[in-house]
């Protein structure tokens, strides 16, 4: 039976169909089951050929920041389950970093809640990126637009 | 009041300190108050938190503000703006 709410944070990779599949198991009302998955692009952020990607997190933070962002999504909306799985160490190009998975009733409650968990994520959620290319290491830069749409949902 | 301080990032590797304990003189009850007392230590520290820069501060886990209050024990933790997801 799964959990209504699920968050982990690990350097291993997680497998995307059995995640889903157990965010079912104990929804049987689930109509929906809405997700995104965010991975490491082959491109830094400044342009170049991406080496790695080292994230570096908060680690008496992280898991109750993102339980507390999956909470807020379950008051907001009517969702059943909640999935977030966020990845930590270094990664490669092309590899999964972030999983946020929702079930609910309907398809429009799964959608906003998926939308909403991930722009609360990249804004609160004590993570940070290291590029590591050909010309060195270097923190990626918050983006003014992860600013603008986590506060969107602070206007609805 | 005594507190632990602890420093992410590119925040940590510009002070060159990643956790301390300090004793806050008095007056130093908040967040800002703690960030400002912090950014007089020296030039670099004044460098990476003075009042032009972007740094978010937590309380005990807990995303905070330049006036949360801070109590005898805590955890206070100075970091530049997430990147994660």
């Amino acid at each position: 039976m799964s959990r209504v709410i699920t968050v982990r944070v690990q350097h291993e990779d997680f497998d995307l169909a059995r995640e889903l599949a157990d965010l079912r198991v104990g929804a049987d009302e689930a109509g929906a089951i809405a997700s995104f998955v965010g991975t490491v692009r082959r491109s830094s952020s400044r342009g170049e050929v991406l080496e790695a990607m080292t994230l570096e997190h908060y680690p008496a933070m992280t898991q109750s920041s993102l339980e507390a962002i999956a909470r807020e999504a379950r008051e907001r909306w009517p969702v059943l389950a909640v999935c977030i799985i966020h990845r930590v160490g270094t990664l490669r190009p092309g590899e999964q970093i972030v999983l946020v998975g929702v079930s609910a009733r309907h398809r429009g409650d799964a959608f906003l809640a998926c939308e909403f968990i991930m722009d609360y994520l990249k804004t609160r959620a004590p993570f940070w990126k290291k590029e590591r290319t050909a010309q060195g290491a270097y923190w990626v830069d918050a983006r003014a637009a992860d600013t603008a749409a986590a506060e969107r949902w602070q206007a609805s | 009041m005594k507190i632990t301080i602890v420093y992410f990032a590119a925040l940590r590797e510009m002070l060159g300190v990643s956790r301390e304990e300090v004793e806050l003189p008095d007056g130093v009850a908040r967040a800002g108050e703690l960030r400002a007392w912090l950014a007089q230590r020296k030039p670099v520290w004044g460098e990476a938190l003075g009042p032009g820069r972007n740094i978010q501060v937590a309380v005990d886990q807990t995303l905070a503000d330049a006036a949360t209050p801070l109590r005898d024990g805590v955890e206070v933790a100075f970091f530049p703006p997430v990147t994660g997801g």
